[in-house]
């Protein structure tokens, strides 16, 4: 349909219930933000990538989906080094920042942070089906029906959106108020694309209703989703990608709990 | 496959109406009033009436997606079977006109499905129905077929099937081809007619078009505006009865087709505005850097007061082709040329036009109005190319003035376009083009989905427009649309572009 609603090709990671996918993406974005150091974010990087094996992505796929985060993650790092707490030795005195040993310690942890948090998350959630998560987190996760349904079939429209973007440019131009600036058309034309995004999203609520969507009846599923072993292995791997980070981190003496 | 579901499982459903009438919130007249009616289970009803009966809402309150008191207020009494809509849920099915919206999963199978998980349908009975159903529409793909990837007359026979996995009792069709060609019209037709023959449901059809349905339905119920039933009866009874008046009020009636106004005074063709050569149309999808060719090797020419027809199946490229003429849309290939008489000293290409400079050389109206409004009122509408071209204060008051009236829309100046009919969006949507009076008028499927009120007024305005100079190119399936209007077509089918 779209670049936004990638289609998912089949492999050891698509077919694991996307619970299992949320559950490791959050436990260990959870464990790297406990601690702000090079060792835990490195040894987390290291084996996350060698996971990113099994997720079928081809390297397009993976560079096209990732790109933001290769961005943002130097960003982020460089703004650390330029910006954040000073200690250790000065390397540089910019005048309206200084670079000192801990600032530049700090950045590098922080860009591999962002990456080792990001490209896990990020690769999951590219081999999965959003229908298939809907499923687990109403399923599985116990979810209300009316509220996981309702964005999964708003997130069908995106598709839409996208040639109702392209016709609202192509009006604007008919209709003589295209020469405007970028960000003033860019602004009105959200706008309208809102306006019809609530159209469509009030015919698609009727719909919905009509096919009985919303009544007092139990609802049933078409599709099971249930955990299995599968899923309590890549829970695991997640687990032992977090254990050993840590591990490596409090050996190695650089873990810093940032509660503690 | 058929007979997976055995004929008579369902029974068809009893509709009654006892003085019902229906008003929204926040308007003083009722959609509905004092309706009293019975249609027996098995019936097969057409349902007519002028724009405004309140057909549609008759429809979607035995649908039981009226809503609640928030929405509007209920009078008197409708029910299925003796029992409120709302509490037999899933008796009746709906399906709607426009076949975007009612998509609701992405994959086939998924989507007919859905109905069923809704109603509480055990899962291994589920699987059974969504094929069946499928089976029963004539959709022949696989459950895991993307459904973003059919036709408008699949998604309609998708939607078909969602609601006939619900074994409704009663089916609800609101102008479900309104907004198909040709073959979707006869492809959801027949889909609707050997289903209904299968189950024994009782059916009620809304449609402007008498002859769809006509050979289908055994009763034609007509909804009179006032309020109450103007006319029931078997359909050759009361087309002859109110053929006439049902035609006057912009139903299309076979024996009372919408004629065309004279045009007395027929211009001469002038000298040629525009030509393409060796043009090859198409676009390149969000996120990517390859082109999608539609058509190619496109030599097309246009002269001053003449009327082309781009006409030809789905898919074959007449919206891109007429974007690309009109500066749109950049052409992949080849040239589009603008001949002096029309580029009046800018560069030869189109595309390359300031939009300003666009309004008073070529105008395009788009299939979908809504796509095009800008303003939150009719006059507002009107009144933004002209400023655009910076005409002064009278001269743009003038123009509006005159178009609200010549287009019947004066009584409308104040309304927010997104509020008005199917009929008046289109109308609005020729006139704020007309309010630059540019060359070139492009319209995409101008008579989509309209009354034969509105069909017989476009087609009466845009006679006039070409007999005074202007020059019309119309993508089109409507083929009285194409008598009434065309001196010359252009035919693109799927390989190459054929010129007639």
């Amino acid at each position: 349909m779209t670049g936004l609603i990638p289609a998912v090709r089949d492999s050891a990671i698509a077919r694991v219930n996307p619970v299992a996918k949320l559950a490791v993406a959050v436990l260990i974005s959870v464990t790297l933000l406990l601690s702000i150091d090079v060792v835990s974010a490195s040894v987390a990087l290291l084996l996350v990538g060698i996971l990113l094996f099994w997720s079928g992505l081809d390297a397009r796929g993976f560079w096209l989906r990732t790109a933001p985060l290769w961005l943002a993650a130097p960003f982020a790092g460089l703004t650390t080094v330029l910006y954040g707490e000073d200690s250790g030795a000065v390397l540089a005195s910019l005048g309206f920042a200084t670079i000192t040993e801990g600032s530049l310690a700090l950045g590098v942890a922080i860009t591999l942070r962002v990456l080792a948090i990001g490209l896990p998350s990020i690769v999951l959630f590219a081999t999965t089906d959003p229908t298939d998560l809907a499923d687990g987190l109403a399923q599985v996760l116990k979810l209300p029906s009316r509220f996981v349904l309702g964005g999964l079939a708003g997130l069908r429209m995106v598709g839409l959106f996208v040639d109702d973007w392209r016709a609202l440019g192509q009006a604007r131009r008919a209709r003589g108020v295209g020469d405007a600036n970028f960000f003033a058309r860019f602004c009105s034309q959200a706008f309208a694309l809102l306006v019809l995004a609530i159209r469509r999203g009030s015919k698609l609520a009727t719909a919905m209703e009509a096919k009985g969507f919303g009544s007092d009846l139990e609802r049933t599923w078409a599709r099971p989703s249930t955990v299995g072993r599968p899923e309590l292995l890549l829970v695991l791997i997640g687990a032992g990608i977090a254990g050993v980070s840590i591990t490596a981190a409090v050996l190695a003496g650089t873990w810093q709990f940032i509660l503690a | 496959m058929r007979d997976s579901f055995p004929a008579g499982i369902v029974r068809g459903a009893q509709v009654s109406a006892s003085g019902w009438g229906w008003r929204h919130a926040g308007r003083s007249a009722p959609a509905v009033s004092e309706l009293t009616l019975t249609i027996e289970p098995g019936e097969r009803v057409l349902l007519l009436g002028p724009s405004g009966a309140g057909k549609s809402t008759l429809l979607a309150g035995l649908a039981g997606v009226l809503g609640g008191d928030e929405e509007g207020d209920a009078f008197g009494d409708l029910r299925i079977d003796g029992r409120r809509p709302a509490d037999v849920r899933g008796r009746a099915g709906l399906v709607l006109q426009d076949p975007e919206s009612q998509v609701v999963l992405a994959r086939v199978g998924d989507d007919v499905a859905f109905a069923c998980e809704n109603l509480g349908v055990p899962r291994d009975q589920i699987w059974p129905r969504v094929r069946w159903a499928l089976d029963a529409v004539g959709l022949r793909l696989p459950l895991e077929h993307p459904s973003s990837r059919l036709s408008g007359g699949q998604k309609q026979r998708l939607a078909l099937a969602g609601v006939l996995a619900m074994r409704p009792g009663l089916v609800l069709l609101d102008e479900p081809t309104a907004n198909l060609d040709p073959a979707g019209v006869a492809e959801v037709r027949d889909v609707v007619a050997q289903v209904i023959e299968d189950t024994g449901a009782t059916l009620i059809v809304v449609e402007h078009r008498v002859a769809v349905w006509q050979d289908l339905v055994d009763r034609v119920i007509v909804l009179d505006p006032a309020g109450g039933v103007l006319a029931d009866g078997s359909p050759s009874d009361v087309l002859r009865v109110h053929g006439q008046r049902l035609a006057h009020a912009g139903v299309w009636v076979p024996a009372f087709p919408p004629t065309a106004p004279p045009r007395p005074t027929r211009a001469a063709r002038g000298g040629e505005l525009l030509a393409s050569h060796g043009l090859t149309v198409g676009r390149t999808p969000f996120a990517s850097r390859t082109t999608l060719p539609v058509a190619s090797a496109l030599d097309i020419s246009l002269f001053e007061s003449e009327s082309l027809a781009l006409t030809g199946p789905n898919g074959a490229g007449k919206s891109t082709l007429a974007l690309t003429l009109a500066g749109l849309l950049a052409p992949l290939n080849g040239t589009v040329t603008a001949r002096p008489a029309l580029s009046r000293g800018l560069r030869p290409e189109p595309i390359r036009w300031k939009s300003r400079n666009l309004l008073t050389r070529m105008g395009t109206v788009f299939q979908d109005p809504e796509h095009q409004f800008l303003t939150s009122s009719v006059r507002k509408e009107l009144a933004i190319g002209p400023a655009a071209l910076g005409l002064s204060e009278p001269e743009i008051r003038s123009r509006v003035d005159e178009l609200l009236g010549r287009l019947r829309l004066d009584r409308l100046a104040d309304a927010n376009p997104f509020t008005l009919s199917g009929g008046e969006k289109r109308r609005l949507s020729v006139a704020t083009i007309l309010a630059t009076r540019p060359q070139i008028l492009f319209l995409d499927e101008p008579t989509f989905g309209q009354d034969a009120t509105t069909w017989r007024e476009l087609v009466g305005l845009l006679g006039e427009l070409v007999d005074s100079g202007s020059s019309i190119v119309t993508v089109t399936h409507d083929d009285e649309l194409v008598r009434a209007l065309s001196d010359r077509t252009f035919v693109l089918d799927a390989q190459s572009a054929v010129l007639s």
